[in-house]
């Protein structure tokens, strides 16, 4: 393990938080909210210490850094960024337990959007701005971040795919572009036109600029996190509509926005992840306005919901314009099994991915026909070619890893004895990134009822949701820390 | 700039390792998806698997917004043929193809010609020019030259009883008489790049540079005359066996092949009528000593396993032969082979690697970009000619008033084909031809680059 390589990456990742904790200060300074203000000058000057001491220590660290090493640093700098990022909660006094304080950051920098604070209106609005911008900063990744910016010198420098594979998620990562460095820079650049256009559509709908700023940052990162106690219930039909459409396209994978700016349209409208992205909600949507026949007054609000909810927990978004806990099962099974599928690779979304849903069903398309014809030599082929086996290896197991970790963290989580549906499903929505679930934890609902021990095993699901499990399993293995 | 690599085997991955660390855009192709992932894990690179010669795997790589294509697969055929085929699809694509087959050697200019290809290479032939080189100047561990040749720069080993053991540089000048300086010493595998102060010891490899006649001169100093062989024992009958015979020959020189394989010794003696092919396991000391080891100026062990070429070199100097050359396949070893008594050490792949990416600096040729690059030390340093032009900083300064970065060493000055060696009061001016030694991390694009900012 390259000790003095981790800690400079923690270090830089550090750095870069204390940047991105200045706006929030600049907006509680503009507000006269003098507690959070004090508390974001103590923790970005905290924050640039150890960032500080973190890099002096690494110097002369050698480039040696493979996969380990990328797991590792990538679990550990969300950790680290986490810790730091919730002393403003405990310094403002705003959410003074710490383990409160760390879900919330955590929540926030995974795009899960589950918080334990019962009425966010009573926030300030500069702890509300970085719950929000927390989930930007974590939607697209603060290591490919770091990667855009930092220089990276000729040799050795392939360990950044070791980084890129571990942060972004989807079954096959690769660059788009030959140098890790356009490649990072390239989905960043669409990252903040897609933000910066959403925002642009909401403030002509007459949201306030504050609000627009932090429904944005949310939908962007398919967070989830609201500064209304209502969520997005309480804005006009027409901002809701934007929000549905932004968080559909936050769900997409980036690369397809690349090659459509590279002019390569047939790539993009035969992409198979893409058809079933769409088909998927477009199904979903059918079906739940089929459903809630009857439960809203016109078909048009029924539509509106009912493409609200789906596209919200498909993306992992986990906003809502209604209290969908109050729908009939059938919708809510909808739900629950959206929740699973999640958006499509290298997007901001959580789940198990549009794209790994598709191998293994084409995986077990091709077990049932093998059983049936032993000798036939099949291949699994997406977007017309063929998938390494390793790859498919690669999904089972993660299929096999995301159900032990589910049937563990409920198991856990039913030791505080909520109903199953509210343990079940906070687990599914935590570990999905999507934010509400059903039941006690629901829409209206938050987490602040369980015990400290459910909260870490919560953080623990969230960032092992966001990092796609590997990078936290990799931190809890003996191996990963053994000499040799 | 955007380079396309074709075939990733033992020279495509050093080939991708050097142009990878000079920064370029560099998009791979290869038929293994497996070799394509190791080789994206150790260097900021993107992989491509396909057949190299198919126009649609060729679009997928971006065949035509890119500059460079290099053809390095295992077969001369698909070499061209994806060259041409990429030259089709894009006009103003550079090409270079790698071609081995000796039947191919003499035609290279047409074959340039005929399918439009920017450079061919051909590591054996490259490899065979090289000893070459080595055997007219003997004394030399390595000869590499700049500015049209005004500038040369070599290594040399210092043994227990040379004059330079023990010698502080500052009085190198007055003890040799001639104008030379050490540019790097290579101790105990680490790279020095010395000052004035500095005191060489026994076993240092230096690397010196100079004008031809001072080299001359410090190698009269030193006590080796210099007088180019005549007899040469070739062991092993590879290509560049071959290729070295036909250039040997031609020089009137007396070439032995030793070879062990009956039916190719019968191949060489067809190809090379004058030179004495012997079937015989070269390894063996007996049959070494038959065909009079002790007596040849120079011993060349070129079969392909390493390892026979180390220990037949070692035994050639322990049979005290002026001059041994070791062919090595595998250049990673180089560090660790530097303290043993080999000689000069060949590798193929290295030579091929550094002509391209000459070829691919040249073709780069902003204002200010190196001119030549030879990298010295086992690649732990590199040897780098500029020409200062109007953007060069404090032209016409002397040098004892600019403050160079660490480990960079300006060792040589050429002005209209005279060679100077920088001291203090020496300044250069537009025109000028600098070469530039920089050893460790440091890495230099331009002129600009040496100095502390």
């Amino acid at each position: 393990m390259n000790y003095k390589m981790l800690s400079r990456i923690n270090g830089e990742i550090l750095l870069m938080e204390a940047v991105f904790m200045i706006p929030p200060l600049i907006i509680s300074l503009h507000d006269g909210e003098h507690k959070a203000a004090t508390a974001f000058f103590y923790t970005i000057g905290i924050t640039i210490l150890v960032a500080l001491l973190l890099i002096a220590i690494s110097r002369r660290a050698h480039r040696r850094f493979y996969a380990r090493e990328g797991l590792v640093s990538t679990a550990i700098c969300w950790i680290v960024m986490s810790l730091l990022g919730c002393l403003p909660f405990c310094i403002s006094g705003e959410i003074p337990n710490f383990v409160d304080a760390f879900f919330e950051i955590v929540s926030g920098f995974t795009t899960t959007g589950a918080s334990i604070v019962p009425n966010v209106e009573v926030l300030s609005r500069g702890i509300l701005f970085w719950r929000s911008f927390s989930h930007w900063v974590g939607g697209m990744g603060v290591l490919v971040f770091l990667l855009a910016i930092v220089p990276t010198s000729g040799r050795d420098s392939g360990f950044t795919l070791h980084i890129l594979r571990a942060e972004s998620p989807g079954p096959s990562v690769g660059k788009i572009v030959p140098k890790m460095k356009e490649t990072a820079k390239i989905l960043y650049i669409l990252y903040v036109i897609l933000t910066v256009a959403n925002i642009g559509f909401l403030m002509a709908g007459g949201m306030p600029v504050f609000d627009s700023f932090c429904t944005a940052f949310g939908t962007a990162g398919t967070g989830g996190f609201g500064v209304k106690a209502d969520s997005i219930a309480g804005y006009s039909p027409y901002l809701q509509n934007v929000t549905t459409v932004f968080m559909i396209l936050f769900g997409v994978n980036f690369s397809c926005y690349y090659l459509l700016i590279l002019k390569k349209f047939t790539a993009v409208l035969f992409d198979e992840e893409l058809h079933m992205y769409l088909g998927i909600i477009l199904g979903s949507v059918l079906l739940i306005t089929w459903n809630l026949h009857g439960f809203y007054p016109t078909i048009e609000e029924t539509l509106r919901h009912s493409f609200f909810q789906v596209g919200s927990i498909i993306t992992t978004t986990g906003y809502a314009t209604t209290d969908f806990d109050k729908w009939p099962s059938f919708s809510k099974a909808i739900l629950l099994a959206l929740m699973v599928i999640g958006a499509s690779a290298g997007s901001t979304g959580g789940g198990l991915k549009c794209a790994r849903f598709l191998l293994l069903m084409k995986g077990l398309h091709r077990n049932i026909r093998h059983v049936l014809n032993p000798q036939r030599v099949q291949l699994v082929r997406v977007n017309g070619h063929t998938v390494d086996e390793q790859v498919i290896t690669n999904t089972n197991s993660y299929l096999a890893a995301y159900m032990v970790i589910i049937i563990v963290s409920t198991l856990i989580l039913s030791l505080d004895e909520f109903s199953f549906e509210t343990n079940f499903s906070a687990v599914l929505c935590t570990f999905n990134n999507i934010g509400p679930g059903f039941g006690l934890v629901g829409p209206t609902g938050n987490f602040s009822q369980y015990s400290s021990l459910s909260k870490l095993i919560i953080c623990f699901n969230m960032l092992a949701g966001r990092l796609e499990i590997f990078p936290m399993l990799a931190l809890c293995s003996r191996s990963t820390w053994k000499r040799l | 700039m955007k380079i396309l690599i074709a075939g990733n085997g033992k020279v495509g991955i050093t080939l991708t390792r050097h142009l990878s660390a000079e920064g370029y855009d560099l998009t791979l192709i290869d038929l293994r998806p497996q070799v394509l992932e190791t080789c994206m894990e150790s260097f900021d690179v993107m992989g491509i698997a396909g057949n190299c010669a198919s126009m649609d795997t060729l679009r997928e790589a971006g065949v035509n917004e890119a500059d460079l294509l290099i053809a390095m697969t295992g077969y001369d055929e698909l070499n061209l043929l994806c060259c041409m085929t990429a030259h089709f699809m894009n006009p103003k694509l550079h090409t270079i193809a790698r071609i081995k087959n000796p039947e191919y050697a003499s035609q290279f200019m047409s074959m340039r010609q005929a399918f439009a290809l920017s450079m061919i290479v051909n590591p054996d032939f490259m490899a065979a020019r090289e000893i070459n080189r080595l055997l007219k100047y003997p004394g030399f561990l390595k000869r590499d030259t700049f500015a049209r040749g005004n500038v040369e720069i070599v290594e040399l080993k210092i043994n227990e009883d040379s004059k330079l053991s023990g010698l502080v540089l500052h009085r190198l000048g007055q003890v040799f008489r001639c104008q030379i300086l050490v540019c790097a010493v290579l101790r105990n595998g680490e790279v020095v790049i010395p000052s004035g102060n500095f005191t060489l010891s026994s076993g240092d490899r230096i690397f010196v540079t100079g004008s031809q006649e001072n080299l001359t001169i410090l190698l009269h100093g030193l006590g080796v005359i210099p007088h180019p062989a005549k007899r040469v024992l070739i062991a092993g009958g590879s290509r560049i066996s071959n290729y070295l015979a036909t250039i040997l020959l031609k020089t009137n020189m007396s070439v032995h092949i030793i070879e062990s394989d009956e039916k190719r010794c019968r191949e060489l003696s067809a190809l090379l009528p004058n030179a004495t092919v012997v079937h015989g396991d070269a390894s063996d000391q007996n049959l070494l000593n038959r065909e009079g080891l002790s007596n040849c100026d120079a011993f060349v062990t070129m079969t392909g396993v390493d390892e026979a070429n180390i220990i037949m070199s070692l035994y050639g100097s322990h049979c005290k032969v002026p001059q041994i050359i070791t062919k090595l396949g595998r250049a990673e070893n180089m560090q660790l082979l530097s303290s043993l008594p080999i000689g000069s050490i060949i590798s193929p792949r290295e030579l091929c690697c550094n002509a391209i990416v000459r070829y691919v600096r040249a073709m780069q040729n902003l204002v200010g970009a190196a001119v030549t690059v030879h990298s010295v030390a086992d690649g732990q340093a590199e040897a780098i000619e500029f020409i200062a032009d109007e953007n060069t900083p404090h032209c016409n300064e002397p040098l004892k008033t600019l403050k160079f970065k660490k480990n960079v060493l300006l060792a040589g000055i050429t002005r209209k084909g005279r060679t100077e060696i920088p001291s203090g009061d020496s300044r250069y001016q537009i025109g000028d031809s600098l070469v530039v030694v920089s050893a460790g991390e440091v890495i230099i694009r331009q002129l600009g680059d040496i100095f502390e900012l």
